[in-house]
């Protein structure tokens, strides 16, 4: 019944069963920085001032204010918070819904104190761990940072030796380079629209190109016919890595060649000879070099601006990345790091781009050119995203978020894929480190002993 | 060189082709003209039909009728057999008299043999016999030349069989050297019966009637067309890839039931067959009914409408039982005694579910669970589709990606959350595989036509289908979710069976092959059963591994008549558009109203990608709908709720809490669709099947009879225009208490947060206000009474509450129904099981009654005598009074007084 709820005072030392300092009364779930509105037997007013009650009514597991403060110790309030001192570990205000929910959520076990779960108090113990965690971290801040010292300071030099190199001009350069942008931006932007255009276009014509090639490969005898003999030659194609191409595995590769009409004929007619393919028919196909798609020459005004305002690409390139505030990043440039998991290496080279290989032959992957700093308004340099790699099926280019934290190395950590063709790699380096504050600041902020 | 882009692009052409330009390729799938036995039935136009009935030939027993028909044009004779069956309905049955083999008759849909009552002979001359149906002045009229069967209520024809002459019955014969044989050969794919073709066909006409439902499952209006100068309507369970909506196309479900309603009555026909079926329908108001002689005297009136129904299918007998109504209700629980009620699913079952193929791995389960519990949104269970598994083997793991199952589940334990796990009936070819071994050494496969066992492709390549029309295969299968045979599995992993149409991808229409072999049948015979089989199965397995004391929940994609004794059904692979979202309330409502309650659609849309505006309206409309769960498709980006921005995952999270505050409403509502076999889910025509009105509306529903609910389904929506029902009732909006006159069309303006939900006035609607992370945790938590009053100061409700998981209330009584009513200025709960027993800690926090007046006290009595005052607060711009904290337990006795 309710009225077994009804435990208004109620003593967090003795709950905690340790022999922490003194502990002032006050109704359960109310921090100690609101005790004050919270006086016993006197009328209690509603932190949002909405209505004033009778004292017994706090707590008493009905609510009857609106934003939910008399009942900062029970599961009333839709809206209510309760706080746990976690003595040992930081205190934490968890929903009111959470309130014998026969689940432990506050260390200190008092978030369960009439729903039968057996919570064990783990304060101390998470206390200790977060201490000891936190001073490892704060070990690291402190090395990392001296190391990202030695990294400003190196790109500093470098900064120097180039404009020594290009005759102390950069400044001049720059000005050069502004003036020479504004009629170069236009026509290049004039341009760059035409070819977006044009670009879809292309795509779908080499898409079909591509499928002919494929064909035509795995078409070793070029019959116009693909045997099983022939695909399984083409280990690339196996799909459980396994090294062979069964039967099995043969003919998932052929379904894929074939319309589903012929597909179901294929079912009918054969007991797997091969496909028996019409390779896809092109015009004319055009063999492209590269991977990637390019953009046609510029006309010559355009591109006259452009030689104009790129006179000195090289190092105008280099300039040209946002390498942090103190340019501490430029250590990476033109750097790569490399994570091998089970299945693929993965390689991220800052300011240029990410890549996924298969460990067992293929082709690399183009998870994304660098695109810009991504972190949040505060901590713009936390994170990297780069983008427009290459195409999903039904879905978008590839990308991958690179979080940045702070450590003595420089290295990749993990990469996961959480969304189909968004990548997501953590990525530690000095560079990100902050000045640390006193091992001891750091304990005692996060901690209510 | 070949290399990873080449792989990509034949991936590429692979989804070009499943997928023509993004929408279903009707090319892929027969129309009437391609199904060579519905283009011959088609062909045949209403006329004089051949069939006569031999009346010396008949035979009347306590149970039934029989009667001989001869075909007039080949001699071949059928036997009629008619029932009366009890709760007034009428079974008719007609088979070949001496078929070549026996046809199929479609077992383990029917719960029990239907219990009959005498038919009695009234009259019988040389053209035809009069038999009294019993109560109600009911007649059948059985005219012998041409034959047809009237059934009538009075000098009113309900209905008449083959009035249009449309009965056609294929028999079985020797299969000659014809150019179908020739075809059988050269087109092994689409194989003709050994027997020759076998199909039946039928016509129904219901005088008076203008509408006519059910027959899911169709991405369809609530109401259903007619089928002139169209397709018919075709049952067939299919895996339709990106299915199109507005037409007859067959989906992954069938249930040939069709429901007629006019203001006068409303009626059913139940077409027991389970092999491909067309449903024509059209509407005669113009046309006039040709009755037979012996009508004559009836005065037929030549302006009321009229519409018409053919059935054919492929193969079986005919087996129809025409289920008479008169009301709605009626006709619900007629059915109901012929195949069973919805499945009474665990409390769980009803919350929220958060499913998407796939959550990668262990650490996106975690890192997903953990997500809902920091952005305060609750749910219950989290879904893993068919990459969990190593290899698409299902009952296995990725060892890499889900490595410690146990302790995956262990961890959704302690949050009291769940987890279903998709299993799916095409089993990897493969001889390292346990479950495939077994299954082939037990000859447990499904057949091909020369007795090897028939494969096919699915998600794991090369694949078997285990026989689950064959009861010891199904037993097998129950077996291998035991505990010990499942590994990794534990008593918070439930099962959901995906592509049990079966889906083969390179068979014809992406299915099996009609001439493979179930025992002796073939799937042609009875194709739409093999889902049914495969959750039933499964739901077997989950009750049989807790001893038969946990109640399973299986959810199924295809289905057949029956399936809402095993569980929940959605509607498959929707799509992220507006127009999809409208038609989860036609499709879930159709199938309500063939007793499958627990529906409801991929909330988000599983293809494409959802703009949030969509996501968010899809959210409030599942939140209001009996089967609420995301789910999306693996190339689509992740859509979990707080990827949106804090003001969408406030408004998703809102959508939520209103579900799990509903949840003690929405649990009394399936236990009346467990007991009694109404739906949850209602057109509003069920209740008010006067009001002519509400006879097409699909765009709002009810759920149960109290609440009524609009959701937003157009983008960009500034408002709804809701029609709320019942002249002389009121209407409460749930969110405001403004109260509103029924028998009107209101334009309620909305913004993005609105769900308009009305409770009906004379109505008490329970609640739990206490939303917490999962239903688990809200299981003692008190109740909110919500009594919303009619215009007589009037209300009735009730309250349901069990252990929420086991069988305990079904075998042991163990549970607390009580009513809730107000009149005479007094709210009472009194005991409506008296023979039943349940403790339950939950209370009742406080009573909100909307349209009241204001007292100048209340008072609460409790059984022992003792009586309370009862603080109160009063709305006098709402007329709402708030009974604050009466305390009192849920499970007793006690009354308000207001005075």
């Amino acid at each position: 019944m309710s009225c077994a709820l009804l435990l208004l005072l109620t003593s967090l030392a003795l709950a905690m069963g340790t022999g922490a300092a003194v502990e002032i009364q006050r109704p359960r779930g109310v921090p100690q920085s609101k005790r004050q509105f919270y006086e016993e037997n006197k009328p209690f007013t509603c932190l949002d001032g909405s209505s004033t009650i009778p004292f017994d009514r706090v707590n008493d597991d009905y609510c009857d204010c609106r934003d939910g403060s008399d009942e900062p110790g029970t599961a009333a309030c839709p809206n209510g918070s309760f706080h746990c001192s976690n003595a040992g570990f930081r205190p934490a205000f968890i929903p009111s819904s959470r309130i014998n929910d026969g689940i432990c959520d506050c260390c200190d076990t008092t978030d369960e104190y009439n729903s039968g779960a057996t919570c064990q108090n783990t304060c101390r113990e998470m206390g200790r761990k977060e201490r000891e965690s936190l001073q490892i971290m704060a070990e690291i801040t402190k090395e990392g940072f001296l190391l990202k010292q030695q990294l400003i300071h190196e790109a500093k030099r470098g900064q120097e030796d180039k404009q020594v190199r290009s005759g102390g001009k950069v400044e001049a350069l720059r000005t050069v380079k502004e003036t020479a942008e504004d009629p170069e931006k236009g026509a290049k932007e004039r341009h760059l629209k035409s070819w977006e255009e044009q670009k879809e276009l292309i795509r779908m014509e080499k898409d079909k190109t591509r499928m002919a090639e494929a064909f035509l490969e795995l078409d070793d005898d070029s019959d116009g016919y693909v045997s099983v003999a022939e695909l399984q030659s083409h280990l690339e194609l196996d799909p459980d890595s396994d090294g062979s191409l069964t039967e099995t595995e043969t003919q998932v590769r052929c379904l894929l060649f074939l319309p589903l009409k012929s597909r179901e004929d294929f079912y009918h007619t054969s007991k797997l000879q091969g496909c028996k393919l019409v390779p896809p028919t092109v015009q004319t196909p055009e063999k492209r070099g590269d991977d990637e798609l390019s953009m046609p020459p510029y006309d010559t005004e355009t591109q006259s601006l452009i030689d104009g305002a790129y006179s000195h690409l090289n190092l105008e390139k280099e300039i040209g990345f946002d390498f942090g505030p103190s340019a501490e990043f430029a250590y990476l440039y033109s750097q790569c790091y490399e994570l091998s998991t089970s299945e693929y290496i993965y390689r991220l080279c800052p300011f240029n781009r990410v890549s996924q290989k298969p460990k067992f032959g293929g082709s690399e992957t183009n998870l994304g050119l660098w695109g810009q700093w991504a972190g949040p308004e505060d901590n713009l340099y936390s994170m990297m995203k780069y983008d427009h790699g290459q195409g999903c099926w039904q879905g978008p280019n590839r990308s991958t978020t690179v979080k940045l934290t702070c450590g003595k190395e420089t290295v990749v950590t993990s990469t996961s894929e959480p969304s189909r063709c968004e990548y997501l790699m953590e990525f530690t380096t000095p560079a990100v480190c902050q000045e640390p504050a006193s091992l001891d600041e750091v304990l005692h902020g996060h901690t209510e002993l | 060189m070949i290399s990873n882009y080449i792989i990509f692009y034949i991936l590429l052409w692979l989804a070009v082709f499943l997928s023509g330009t993004w929408a279903v390729d009707r090319g892929n799938f027969k129309t009437c003209d391609q199904s060579a036995f519905c283009k011959r039935q088609r062909a045949l136009k209403p006329g004089q039909s051949p069939y006569r009935a031999l009346l010396e030939t008949l035979e009347l027993t306590n149970t039934k009728l029989t009667l001989q028909l001869i075909n007039d044009n080949n001699k071949v004779r059928l036997l009629l057999e008619l029932y009366r069956l009890q709760g007034n309905m009428t079974r008719v049955k007609i088979n070949e008299l001496k078929p070549l083999k026996p046809r199929f008759e479609v077992p383990d849909v029917l719960i029990n043999d239907p219990p009959t009552e005498p038919l009695s002979l009234l009259s019988q001359d040389e053209n035809g016999v009069v038999l009294s149906l019993g109560a109600d002045s009911q007649w059948l009229i059985v005219s012998a030349k041409p034959f047809r069967l009237d059934i009538m209520e009075g000098r009113e024809v309900l209905l008449s069989l083959n009035s249009r002459g449309l009965l056609a019955f294929e028999h079985l014969r020797i299969r000659k050297d014809t150019a179908e044989w020739v075809l059988n050969v050269v087109c092994p794919g689409w194989l003709f019966s050994p027997t020759g073709p076998s199909s039946i066909s039928l016509d129904f006409s219901l005088p008076g009637v203008e509408h006519v439902y059910g027959i899911p499952e169709h991405a369809d209006s609530l109401k259903l067309k007619t089928t002139d100068g169209g397709d018919p309507y075709r049952l067939f369970n299919l895996d339709v890839f990106q299915y199109e909506l507005f037409n007859p196309m067959a989906l992954y479900g069938a249930i040939p039931v069709m429901l007629s309603h006019s203001a006068q009555r409303t009626m059913g026909i139940f077409w027991l067959n389970a092999a491909e079926t067309w449903v024509d329908i059209s509407s005669n108001t113009a046309g006039k009914t040709v009755f037979g002689q012996m009508l004559d005297y009836v005065q037929g009136s030549s302006e009321t409408p009229q519409t018409d129904v053919r059935w054919i299918s492929e193969s079986g007998i005919i087996d129809v039982f025409i289920m008479l109504g008169p009301t709605p209700t009626d006709v619900f629980s007629q059915y109901a005694s012929l195949t069973g009620t919805q499945a009474f699913p665990p409390l769980s079952a009803l919350a929220y579910h958060q499913c998407r193929w796939n959550y990668n791995d262990q650490e996106d389960v975690a890192a997903v669970d953990q997500g809902f519990d920091e952005h305060d949104i609750p749910y219950d269970f989290i879904w893993l589709d068919i990459e969990h598994t190593d290899g698409k083997r299902y009952f296995t793991w990725d060892p890499h990606k889900f490595p410690q199952p146990k302790d995956m589940l262990q961890g959704l334990m302690d949050k009291r959350r769940k987890m279903v796990t998709i299993v799916d009936p095409h089993i990897k070819v493969d001889s390292s595989y346990k479950i495939h071994n077994e299954i082939r050494s037990k000859g447990f496969y499904v057949k091909n036509k020369d007795g090897g066992d028939y494969e096919g492709w699915c998600w794991p390549g090369n694949s078997g289908y285990p026989d689950f029309t064959n009861p010891e295969m199904r037993a097998w299968w129950a077996s291998m979710f035991a505990y010990d045979q499942y590994a990794g599995s534990m008593e918070n992993m439930y099962t959901w069976n995906d592509m049990n149409e079966p889906s083969v991808f390179n068979g014809p229409e992406v299915t099996m092959h009609k001439d493979a072999l179930h025992g002796n049948w073939e799937n042609r015979d009875l194709h739409n059963l093999y889902g049914l089989y495969v959750q039933m199965a499964t739901a077997e397995g989950l009750i049989e591994r807790s001893g038969g004391v946990e109640r399973p929940f299986v959810l199924t994609r295809a289905f057949f008549a029956g399936s809402q004794r095993y569980g929940a059904v959605w509607t498959g692979d929707n799509t992220a558009e507006w127009e999809h979202l409208k038609i989860s309330i036609p499709m879930c409502l159709s199938l309500g109203l063939v007793g499958v309650s627990f529906c409801g659609a991929d909330v988000g849309g599983f293809f494409k990608s959802p703009s949030t505006e969509l996501l968010v309206r899809w959210y409030q409309t599942g939140a209001y709908q009996p089967f609420f769960r995301a789910h999306a498709h693996l190339d689509t980006p992740r859509r979990e709720p707080w990827l949106f921005g804090p003001e969408n995952t406030a408004l998703i999270r809102e959508a939520v809490r209103q579900r799990y505050a509903l949840l003690p409403y929405w649990y009394q509502l399936f236990y009346h669709a467990h007991h009694s076999g109404q739906p949850v889910m209602r057109p509003l025509w069920v209740e008010y099947p006067q009001d002519t009105a509400t006879f097409s509306m699909d765009d709002q529903f009810l759920l149960g009879r109290d609440l009524l609910v609009h959701p937003v389904t157009e983008e960009g929506g500034r408002g709804v225009t809701a029609y709320l029902p019942g002249k002389g009732e009121v209407w409460f909006d749930v969110h405001t208490f403004q109260k509103h006159n029924g028998a009107q069309n209101l334009y309620i303006p909305v913004t993005i947060s609105s769900i308009p939900v009305f409770q009906r006035g004379g109505s008490i609607i329970p609640r739990k206000a206490r939303v917490r992370r999962s239903s688990s945790c809200m299981e003692h938590d008190p109740y909110t009474l919500f009594v919303a009053l009619s215009p007589k100061r009037f209300a009735q409700g009730e309250l349901y509450i069990d252990d929420g998981h086991t069988f305990n209330f079904d075998k042991q009584k163990q549970f607390i129904h009580r009513r809730l009513s107000f009149a005479n200025k007094a709210l009472s709960s009194r005991n409506l099981a008296p023979g039943s027993q349940f403790i339950t800690p939950s209370w009742i926090e406080k009573i909100v009654i909307l349209g009241a007046s204001k007292p100048s006290k209340a008072t609460l009595k409790t059984p022992d005598g003792k009586e309370n005052l009862l603080e109160f607060e009063f709305d006098a711009s709402m007329s709402v009074l708030t009974l604050r904290k009466p305390g009192v337990n849920a499970g007793v006795d006690w009354t308000v007084v207001l005075q």
